[in-house]
């Protein structure tokens, strides 16, 4: 006789039944929807009515409109007026909310209390963008330079020590810093001495250059690290906030590796905008013009010392200070408008408090004089060399929109003019509400999925998957009969199963993930060929119909469980190897080899043992 | 297993014919591999591909190539390698502009891979099969002798080599997807002689009598329905797969169908004999399994 023991026969139970419970949502579908929030707090009431109100206005009409987990959701019946709600109900509701296309689950509540959602769909199925993007880490060490340079000239000379020059040291990427030349050795030793105290971050090493004293001081190994991690860190957190600005839910943004920063976003419609706002690194920098400077030697193109010609944006050249007074990481709101005075295009622009007060200090101290708005944006090309190696190349364009004249000591709020047009007025002030990058970013890798593809990409999936599964039914039950029957049930449990189990990790499902479950709808039948096999041996043999039942299972495990095994071990090393889709192909494929596992051994048996096992038996239905 | 010498010289056949189109022809790659841009749009009418390279000319894409995908209103355009990601969208705004009046073209797909991440793709995927390689054959040689773990490798080099040599011969374009396909082939390829080494193994300690070879034919033998139901139940579902799957995963079909079949002859007809070929006796069967007795 062929008995399970009741706690194994209640195991299959519980797991059908979670099993059920938890792959639901997926049957439910998604969908498209508005997901409204007001900027940097969660919605309240107030702002439901407020939205309910806005549709009314222009006249959208959504399925529901409900209030979970502090934003406004509201759902369409499909994607066109989902787009189209979504352009008037920005308009309507204005800056102060976000508005972002998302898909949302439409199972029933009690589905979504116990914790069960649908499978987390990825880009190639649900429509988007992906970007991989790298960071200029030489930029990033240059700013680094750059910035330090400036703080060597005002610590010096806070000191009183004399030097000759202060430059920048570029080397290769791990040799960096700055070079100061000094008129006579003890203004060296005393410099060494503040420095040292001062920096220890830095590598300090004495030497002579052009017959004169100096000291080089290069960044060390850690600063360097710090540095680099720093402008990544800084790149996601401002990458984050500008995918904020245009209206994404649910977007991915995570560094990957050394330099690189991957950026998902779902539903978006337009690469080329998103590509626009997320790669543009333009920030503002606020100097002073040197006007004391002889303008026909600045023409000559003879440097003087601490400062630097600049090109403006109408043409011509200007002399401005090297020393910055402000940057856009002060800038703590700007927004775009129309000057009452000339018509023309204006960014507003508020301070921050440290910022204001310095900028209050220095336009107080120079009424009168002209004040340089540059604006700066770092581009990067990768070049294909001559012998086929990839070059970088950092093109970094200054030029001064705007040098007006101090009228008054300004505060914390104030308008920048000398704009094109209202469309760079608006850029302009997008970037400058997000912040800038820390360094430049270049797009490595882009991929693009339409909306209408990433649906027929689920559709012919889910076809794929259906059909698979009928075909290997019809052909099992056929070869097998009533034991082939089983092993088909056992198969539709696995595939209940292994759509649960997605769903609960969130694992992301893309098309090669499919492909993955249609390959162990296939494949995952092997144990059960295997056991039946024994089986149908075992009854050849001269062996009794329950003897047999036994010797199969038993027999068939190891074998089982070996080919199962060394299958996995393929499985993991593309999930480690893999990227994107592919990684989607290897964690339904492992995950599939699991539940196969259970579901051909001991899900048949529990039915087998049912059926069979308190019967005696003359002969098998196999 | 008679045939045994046949194969012998058709498996050698087929190895150095996709060998020789590797080393001549060598692969598509796809630009998941080579980087570069591709772009598929969909046109509200079905439409000549000709007119659309025209649209290309015209805009400045010489060395663009366009071809329909799926069917007559689907059209995928490949740029060679560059420097920008910004071709895709220009691609697109040129067949926009030369489209005729009312006619609609939607962007269904756009794909941007830079030289350097093509590289490191590239990489990657021959780190991954590998290691795939080497995990699987530590793994035999632990729970079988060296002789399988070898047996096995020799039979999934060869399965992929004919495959890949069949994506050479055929210039199917290979991509990631292929490259996927191809460690799943190496997953069931390795199933299937997993099964039949476990039987040889119970054979060579269940009969006494018999040679090395008669033992080996003998688990085939036992092994084969089994072999050939599991074979036929996975090319149902790739079958489904290549039919309804959608133009994107067909080359993924494409490998896996081949490798199937070409990993359930290999299991039956390389790593088998591969076996006795590098002298694996029942004295080493015995052995091996005291040393595991107690595991």
């Amino acid at each position: 006789m062929n008995r399970y023991p009741w706690w194994k026969n209640l195991l299959v139970a519980a797991a059908l039944l979670v099993g059920l419970l938890y792959a639901l949502p997926n049957f439910f579908g998604l969908a498209p929807a508005l997901q409204i929030s007001p900027e940097n707090r969660a919605a309240s009431e107030e702002d439901l009515r407020r939205v309910t109100l806005g549709f009314g206005v222009v006249g959208v009409k959504a399925q529901s409109v409900d209030l979970p987990d502090g934003q406004v959701v509201a759902r369409f019946a499909d994607v066109s007026e989902q787009l189209a709600a979504r352009s008037q109900v920005q308009a309507v509701l204005g800056r102060d909310y976000l508005v972002a296309l998302n898909l949302v689950p439409s199972a029933p509540d009690w589905l979504k209390a116990l914790g069960a959602e649908p499978m987390f769909l990825g880009l190639d199925l649900r429509g988007g963008v992906h970007f991989l993007m790298e960071v200029d880490m030489n930029a990033a060490v240059a700013a680094a330079g750059e910035r330090y340079e400036e703080d060597m000239r005002v610590l010096l000379r806070e000191q009183n020590i004399r030097y000759l020059s202060s430059t920048r040291v570029v080397g290769d990427a791990d040799r960096s810093g700055v070079l100061i030349k000094f008129r006579e050795a003890p203004a060296r030793d005393e410099a060494v001495k503040v420095i040292r105290s001062d920096h220890p971050e830095l590598e300090i090493e004495e030497l002579s250059r052009d017959g004169a004293p100096a000291l080089e001081l290069l960044f060390s190994d850690d600063f360097l690290r710090e540095t680099r991690d720093w402008a990544v860190q800084q790149n996601i957190t401002t990458l984050r906030n500008r995918v904020n600005e245009l209206g994404v839910a649910e977007p991915i943004i995570q560094r990957q590796g050394e330099s690189r920063i991957i950026v998902q976003l779902p539903g978006i419609q337009d690469p080329t905008r998103a590509k626009e706002v997320l790669g543009a690194t333009a920030t503002l920098e606020f100097k002073l013009v040197n006007e004391e400077a002889d303008p026909a030697a600045v023409l000559d193109g003879r440097p003087v010392p601490g400062s630097r010609v600049y090109p403006m944006r109408d043409g011509g050249r200007i002399l401005l200070k090297k020393r910055t007074i402000l940057t856009g990481e002060s800038i703590t709101d700007a927004s775009s408008g129309i000057d009452s005075q000339t018509g023309g295009p204006v960014v507003h622009v508020s301070l921050d408090g440290r910022g204001a007060k310095l900028f209050e200090q220095v336009t107080g101290e120079n009424i009168g004089r002209r004040l340089a708005v540059i604006f700066i944006e770092n581009k990067m090309a990768e070049i294909l060399g001559d012998n086929g190696e990839v070059r970088r190349v950092a093109q970094v364009s200054e030029e001064v929109i705007t040098a007006p004249v101090i009228q008054d000591r300004l505060g914390r709020r104030f308008q920048i003019t000398g704009l094109d047009s209202p469309q760079e007025a608006r850029d302009l002030a997008l970037l400058l509400r997000a912040g800038s990058l820390a360094a430049p970013v270049t797009i490595v890798e882009e991929r693009t999925v339409g909306p209408s593809l990433g649906q027929d990409n689920i559709r012919q999936g889910v076809y794929a998957v259906i059909i698979g599964l009928l075909l290997v039914a019809v052909f099992t039950v056929f070869w097998y009969r009533g034991f082939g029957a089983v092993a088909v049930l056992a198969l539709g449990f696995n595939l209940l199963l292994l759509v649960a189990l997605l769903s609960l990790l969130q694992a992301t499902l893309t098309l090669p993930g499919i492909a993955g479950i249609v390959l162990t709808v296939g494949m995952a039948i092997d144990a059960n060929v295997l056991i039946f096999e024994r089986i149908r041996e075992e009854i050849a043999n001269g062996n009794s119909p329950q003897a047999s039942i036994r010797a199969g299972y038993e027999k068939a495990f190891g074998t089982i469980l070996d080919a199962n095994v060394t299958t996995l071990i393929a499985a993991v090393v593309l999930f480690i190897f893999g990227t994107g889709p592919i990684r989607g192909f290897a964690v339904t494929l492992s995950l599939g080899l699991i539940t196969s596992m259970f579901t051909a051994i001991m899900v048949t048996r529990a039915i087998v043992n049912l059926l069979y096992g308190n019967r005696r038996l003359s002969r098998l239905a196999i | 297993m008679a045939y045994r010498r046949v194969a012998m010289v058709v498996s050698a056949l087929l190895l150095v014919g996709s060998m020789a189109s590797l080393a001549v022809r060598g692969l598509n790659f796809g630009i998941d591999f080579t980087g570069g841009t591709l772009v598929e749009v969909r046109y509200s009418v079905p439409g000549d591909v000709g007119d659309v390279r025209n649209a290309l000319l015209d805009g400045g894409f010489a060395d663009a190539t366009a071809q329909h995908f799926g069917d007559a209103s689907d059209v995928l355009v490949r740029l060679p390698a560059s420097d920008t990601g910004d071709l895709g969208v220009r691609v697109l705004q040129a067949l926009r502009a030369a489209a005729a009046e009312g006619e609609t073209v939607d962007l269904r797909r756009e794909e941007f891979v830079g030289p350097q991440v093509g590289d490191e793709l590239a990489e990657d995927g021959a780190l991954a099969m590998i290691w795939a390689l080497g995990g699987i054959l530590v793994y035999i040689a632990f729970r079988f002798r060296w002789q399988f773990a070898l047996g096995a490798i020799a039979a999934l080099v060869h399965d992929t080599i004919i495959t890949v040599g069949f994506f050479s011969v055929t210039r199917l374009p290979f991509d990631l997807t292929v490259l996927a396909a191809l460690l799943a082939v190496i997953g069931y390829s390795l199933n299937d002689t997993i099964v039949i080494f476990d039987r040889i193994r119970e054979t060579f300690l269940r009969r006494r009598k018999g040679t090395v070879m008669e033992l080996i034919d003998r688990s085939l033998n036992e092994t084969l329905s089994r072999t050939l139901v599991t074979g036929v139940t996975t090319l149902l579902v790739l079958v489904a797969l290549l039919v309804v799957g959608g133009e994107v995963i067909r080359g993924f079909a494409i490998a896996l169908i081949l490798g199937v079949v070409i990993g359930t002859y290999s299991s039956l007809y390389i790593a088998s004999p591969v076996l006795s070929m590098l002298g694996l006796t029942r004295e080493d069967m015995l052995e091996g399994e005291k040393e595991q007795a107690v595991p």
